[in-house]
């Protein structure tokens, strides 16, 4: 006896009385017709499923055609991802699960760092897109989970700058400066002052601890987190940054992971001095450009105490590696944190060596390209600090200045010279007696982010001089050794 | 008529002329310039980029081994598109740095002008194209030189 059940247990068919030929056509009807009835009430389940999946989505069109994503994510994060927390948010994610999936993130992680930092601190009027990007985030009330720190501010009116310059600062290029600062109050800037690249000093407070997870794009201060405070961020872009810190999450690949931490280069220092920050930096970078470097034989030189001067040291020669390359992770055997934990475990199989020397470093500072229109011009104007100076750079620059201006038989300054760091470094060097002392060198000391000072087209034509490998890198200033910029303020000229 | 193969990080098809950098792309550098001043046209404004400085970029299919540069490139990236200045496609020989990919996914998810992205097109891409190929870009991430 053969029976034929359909999916709801009620049309069955037994034995029938009829002929043969009858009996089989009979059967195989009904054998179809159960077999469709099946077909369509699974095809008719899909359907509805389907349909609910698609009704959810409706706030966001866009994601009805959203790719299966590989990456595992919770069902908190599952439900932002489909508008639980509304269009923009539901938008937020997806734009972080796309970057993730991009380098093989498996996982959404949380941020657990306090504070979170920002990298675009202009606000230039031509940029309009981003800032009613930033008004749409406010509107959905998509604003930071974390409070944050911004990059300096592209405008100081205590540097100089002649009328036109004033001109084409103001009406035509950062004509958004005050719309974008009170989006970034709304946003969640963590006050006025908030304003530096260097926001991991002391004096900000933006320092992050060892192990922490941090969404911050800005490249100078994601690579002395990750190397010199052992936190852990990718160098990610602007706009990318702030959404880690709307949705408190950020995709887990990269320098985020423990083999994505491991040295691919072994960098040996072979020289007969303590290198030049600006110029070892920028060696580093340009050889291994996006990789991890493992650097030997610079303790010799360093010692192995993070303090005050070794940390100002390694800014500066972190942000060289990461401007003249991509470096957003290197280890000082015996110094950093994690090569002082774990010493040269931290080196990848088959890692290529660099061998730097004195040679190698002069080859690379005779590299750079000079693009004054005249290169024997005098200088204009000088920048020191960029990234922000420390406020114990602030006292030894002090110091030096003084005592080049009275070896030179000058009171002031040959050239006009800015000095920046921090605005709460600068609050704090401004009540002690350092203060009157560099003011009455004629160096000035200001808040601004020289880059953005240098992006005025008319920089392009003024010949400036700096000792930042990132400034020079990004416009058209000119680089030269702390001695030689030095020599340039207080005497007019290196020799 | 060449065909290469990549991974696809922004889906989609275009028709363009390539536009070729062999150098890392500097995105600010390059942008900078012609959105300040309302260069449709969007030339490169990077003098340290000889292969492409001072060529227009809008509507090109831009090949390149990654970007380099400051890591507002990405946010500057969508500025470019959501104004209308961007490449029509990113094509990268390398696999792409988070810079441009940030750039590509936020132009994909926050305007409706998306750029089609494939990278790992291998250096045998950057060497076979030429500023001025034609380039078609379909949606599984072949590349052709037409």
């Amino acid at each position: 006896m053969r029976k034929f059940t359909g999916n709801d247990g009620k049309k069955s068919c037994a034995d029938l009385p009829v002929s043969p030929v009858f009996s089989f056509a009979y059967k195989k009807t009904i054998y179809i017709w159960c077999f469709a009835e099946k077909f369509v009430a699974i095809t008719a389940f899909f359907v509805i499923i389907k349909s609910v999946i698609t009704k959810l989505n409706l706030c966001n069109e866009r994601i009805d055609f959203m790719p299966d994503y590989k990456m595992e994510l919770t069902p908190e994060q599952q439900a932002i991802l489909n508008g639980s927390k509304g269009d923009t948010m539901a938008k937020v994610m997806k734009t972080l699960v796309m970057y993730g999936e991009t380098f093989g993130a498996t996982k959404m992680v949380p941020v657990t760092s306090k504070m979170g930092h920002l990298v675009t601190s202009f606000g230039l009027g031509v940029m309009k897109p981003v800032y009613e990007l930033m008004d749409k985030l406010i509107d959905a009330k998509c604003i930071s989970g974390q409070q944050f720190s911004v990059d300096p501010k592209p405008l100081d009116p205590n540097v100089p700058a002649n009328p036109i310059e004033k001109l084409i600062f103001k009406k035509f290029m950062y004509s958004a400066q005050k719309q974008y600062d009170a989006q970034l109050s709304k946003l969640g800037i963590v006050s006025d002052s908030a304003y530096t690249c260097a926001c991991y000093l002391d004096e900000v407070g933006n320092t992050p601890a060892k192990g922490e997870v941090l969404s911050w794009a800005e490249s100078s201060a994601v690579v002395y987190a990750n190397s010199v405070l052992g936190a852990r961020c990718n160098r990610n872009s602007g706009i990318i940054e702030l959404f880690g810190s709307i949705v408190g999450y950020v995709p887990y690949f990269g320098l985020l992971t423990d083999e994505g931490r491991k040295a691919t280069w072994v960098v040996e220092i072979k020289t007969s001095k303590t290198p030049e920050a600006q110029i070892l930096g920028s060696a580093i970078g340009m050889k291994v450009m996006e990789e991890v470097p493992y650097v030997k034989g610079l303790d010799k030189w360093l010692g192995n105490d993070l303090n005050d001067d070794v940390k100002a040291y390694l800014k500066d020669f972190g942000a060289a590696t990461a401007s003249n390359g991509a470096v957003g992770l290197y280890h000082i055997d015996g110094l950093t944190p994690e090569a002082v934990e774990m010493g040269e475990k931290l080196i990848a199989e088959g890692a290529q060596t660099y061998v730097i020397d004195d040679a190698e470093l002069d080859r690379v500072k005779k590299s750079y390209p000079v693009i004054w229109k005249d290169e024997n011009a005098k200088p204009k104007l000088c920048f020191v600090g960029c990234p922000h100076l420390t406020y114990s750079q602030l006292i030894d620059w002090t110091e030096k200045v003084e005592r080049g201006l009275e070896a030179e038989g000058r009171t002031k300054v040959a050239i006009p010279t800015v000095f920046t760091s921090a605005p709460a470094v600068v609050e704090k060097f401004n009540k002690t007696s350092y203060a009157a002392r560099l003011k009455a060198t004629g160096v000035i000391l200001s808040y601004i982010c020289p880059l953005m000072y240098m992006n005025n087209p008319l920089c392009g034509k003024k010949p400036v001089i700096t000792n930042s490998n990132k400034l020079r890198t990004y416009t058209s200033s000119r680089y030269y050794t702390n001695e030689e910029i030095l020599k340039y303020i207080t005497k007019g000229a290196v020799m | 008529m060449k065909t290469f193969k990549g991974r696809v990080v922004v889906p989609g098809t275009c028709t363009a002329e390539a536009l070729v950098s062999h150098g890392g792309f500097n995105t600010l550098a390059s942008f900078q310039h012609s959105l300040m001043f309302n260069d449709k046209e969007a030339k490169c404004g990077d003098q340290n980029n000889k292969d492409i400085y001072n060529k227009p970029m809008a509507g090109k299919a831009l090949c390149l081994p990654q970007t380099i540069g400051s890591t507002t490139g990405g946010m500057v990236l969508y500025c470019a598109n959501a104004m209308g200045r961007s490449p029509a496609c990113l094509l990268f020989a390398h696999p792409i740095d988070s810079l441009a990919a940030a750039g590509a996914i936020l132009s994909d998810v926050w305007t409706d002008t998306p750029m089609p992205t494939v990278d790992s097109l291998g250096e045998e891409f950057l060497a076979a194209v030429s500023t001025g190929d034609k380039i078609r870009v379909e949606e599984d991430g072949v590349v052709t030189i037409l």
